[in-house]
């Protein structure tokens, strides 16, 4: 599903790489636990999964093509229809309703959007269904979303990841602005819901607590062979 | 990219104060462009009609400006005055249908005095061929029972607080050397002029025999030693002038005024010349037009000032969507998506504005006109807009487009630097 092969990272300007991985491989539907201390280049990898950064030298591939072998409007579509995506907060747009906000993929990437009707019958229903699996109460769903809680932002930050079944989800540090109980239960949600869909998980943070759950946990520190600081200043 | 357009436009509408107040700036900047224009226009418009209906003004061989600036708009002096009989006798040529004599060259608490004959009232035109009307009172009908009748103008009136019966006396020449005054013969103002937007505003009208008779007993510009003529006992010499200063000529038909023209310039008994008051009027224009340019100029400015607050609006906004644009970035949306919606985001709030601008301007007009026109005689017309009003509006657009795209370009900029985690 994603394959890192010889990856060697600079931020542009710095002159030394802050990214070293020889190789690294997520299988269809697994779930990946990736954690490091702040500062540690972990947003840098996500970047570069995602294809929104492309590495100096080696490769990132997701589902056998690699990023650097797209244009850059390909790589855009490409990552549309494949990668769900989930932030630390303000994942959604505020001036959006919430089940507008889950829709939002589909009206991006036709592939997302034609599998969610062949599941659900339409991306509407398809989202409705999310946001019950998600446990968000029917009375929230037509409420722009900038006046949900955080907790409840991040449920449907998920179920948006969710819609149309997408290869990858990843997410940059979805818990850190929940407290312990919401995050256990948003641990769950996200895991099963991943099952389900049978998307592959890879998940980031510095919270070594949440790594019981997952197939794999990875050390980003283990990983990364480049001496220097990963994060430009 | 319908979907993305909705987007851009929950967007737009869950920012839209602050993009109400910019579409209300470039509203702005567009009606004073317009109204700019428009009063630019409107003002050289009435400048070159400050006389119509006449095809030829007549004075005594001097520059055609000159004659224009003595003859129409009063300022200055002749360096010769025109004999009556020569005048006559142009008048008499098959090609000319009247003629009406001008006397100048005294004044009243600065007001230029025209001496006339009531034939004036009826044949001055002015704009499009609008004849004098009076806002009260009468013409002077030039008998010798009403010798002393007097017409001002409106500004006169306004300026120095004048109604119908007020007793005037008329200083001799500019007035400017203390006790040359016509004290002993007083005009009584019998009429008073609506607001015309020309020199006539500014005019204090006798008629021609009045000069006459209030200059019976000067000579050389000083009262004769010795002499005093009553008011009553003027009537009673001959009060038909010899030599008047300049006269303005109709024709039966316009096709012969270069004919006519001709025949003034060669006429044997005298130096005379005949300007076309359209054409001098131009000439005329281009010396006083500087401060037409300059107000043209200064609209430009505020235009400028108006679009670069745009900018500034939109780039200040644009810190805080960072969140946004990495959000539609992380679903799917290309950075081209994003230049896009800023792009057209930009191009509907000028168009918007313009819009808004344009109907302003139409309303002020409306509401403004009539008060403009009867304090300072300018006439706004609300005609369809001039192409340089067009152009205008064109380059306000094109402007609002293109500064709308350097916020694009910096958000297309930063949400590929950006990815999908902004540093802010």
């Amino acid at each position: 599903m994603i394959d890192v092969h010889h990856l060697r990272y600079a931020w542009p300007g710095t002159g030394h790489d802050c990214l070293a991985i020889d190789q690294l491989v997520v299988p269809a539907g697994a779930s990946l636990f990736l954690h490091g201390p702040s500062g540690g280049g972990k947003s840098t990898l996500l970047g570069l999964l995602a294809g929104v950064l492309l590495p100096r030298e080696g490769s990132v591939s997701l589902l056998g093509t690699p990023w650097s072998s797209l244009s850059g409007a390909r790589r855009d579509g490409f990552r549309a229809d494949h990668v769900g995506y989930v932030f630390q907060q303000f994942n959604l747009l505020p001036f959006l309703s919430v089940l507008d906000n889950v829709v939002l993929p589909c009206r991006f990437s036709a592939s997302r959007r034609a599998r969610a009707c062949e599941d659900k019958g339409s991306a509407q229903a398809a989202a409705e269904e999310l946001l019950r699996e998600v446990n968000l109460e029917r009375g929230l769903w037509m409420r722009p979303a900038a006046r949900l809680s955080v907790g409840q932002q991040q449920r449907v930050a998920a179920a948006r990841a969710l819609i149309g079944r997408p290869e990858v989800v990843i997410a940059d540090e979805p818990t850190s602005a929940l407290d312990e109980p919401l995050r256990n239960a948003f641990m769950d949600l996200l895991l099963t819901e991943c099952r389900v869909a049978g998307s592959a998980l890879v998940f980031v943070s510095h919270d070594e607590r949440l790594a019981t759950r997952f197939d794999r946990r990875l050390s980003l520190a283990d990983l990364n062979h480049a001496a220097a600081p990963a994060e430009p200043a | 990219m319908n979907s993305l357009l909705a987007i851009a436009w929950r967007s737009a509408w869950n920012r839209r104060s602050t993009l109400a107040l910019v579409v209300l700036s470039v509203a702005l900047s567009t009606l004073l462009l317009l109204g700019f224009e428009r009063i630019r226009t409107d003002v050289r418009e009435n400048f070159s009609q400050s006389v119509s209906g006449t095809d030829l003004i007549v004075g005594a061989r001097t520059g055609a400006v000159q004659l224009m600036l003595y003859a129409v708009f009063r300022v200055g002096g002749a360096t010769n005055n025109v004999r009556m009989d020569s005048l006559q006798a142009i008048a008499r040529h098959r090609a000319v249908d009247w003629m009406v004599p001008l006397s100048l060259g005294d004044s009243h608490h600065g007001f230029p005095v025209l001496a006339t004959t009531p034939a004036y009232f009826t044949r001055f035109l002015y704009r499009d061929r609008q004849p004098l009307a009076l806002a009260r009172g009468h013409f002077f009908d030039g008998t010798l029972d009403h010798l002393y009748d007097a017409v001002i103008g409106a500004e006169v009136a306004h300026a120095l607080g004048y109604q119908l019966g007020q007793h005037i006396t008329l200083s001799h020449g500019s007035g400017a050397i203390p006790g040359a005054e016509h004290a002993d013969k007083p005009f009584t103002v019998v009429g008073i002029l609506e607001r015309t937007g020309t020199p006539v505003d500014r005019t204090v009208h006798i008629s021609l025999q009045a000069m006459e008779a209030i200059h019976l007993d000067w000579a050389a510009g000083v009262p004769l030693p010795g002499m005093k003529i009553a008011p009553e006992q003027a009537r009673n010499f001959d009060l038909e002038p010899k030599q008047v200063t300049a006269a303005l000529l109709g024709l039966k038909s316009r096709a012969a005024v270069f004919a006519v023209q001709r025949a003034v310039n060669d006429y044997n008994g005298e130096a005379l010349m005949a300007v076309l008051p359209g054409v001098a009027l131009d000439e005329l224009w281009d010396v006083v037009g500087v401060g037409e340019r300059a107000l043209l100029g200064m609209s430009a400015m505020v235009a400028f000032v108006s679009l670069a607050g745009l900018v500034a609006v939109v780039l200040a906004g644009l810190n805080e969507r960072r969140r946004e644009l990495a959000v539609l970035r992380a679903v799917g949306a290309a950075p081209r998506h994003v230049l896009l919606m800023l792009a057209t985001e930009g191009t509907l709030v000028t168009l918007a504005g313009v819009g808004l601008g344009i109907v302003a301007t139409v309303l002020a007009i409306v509401a403004v006109g009539p008060w403009l026109q009867a304090h300072y005689g300018i006439g706004l017309t609300l005609s369809a807009p001039t192409v340089e009003q067009w152009s205008l509006v064109a380059a306000v657009i094109v402007a609002g487009v293109l500064a709308s795209l350097v916020p694009g370009w910096r958000a297309y900029r930063l949400s590929l630097a950006d990815g999908l985690s902004p540093r802010t």
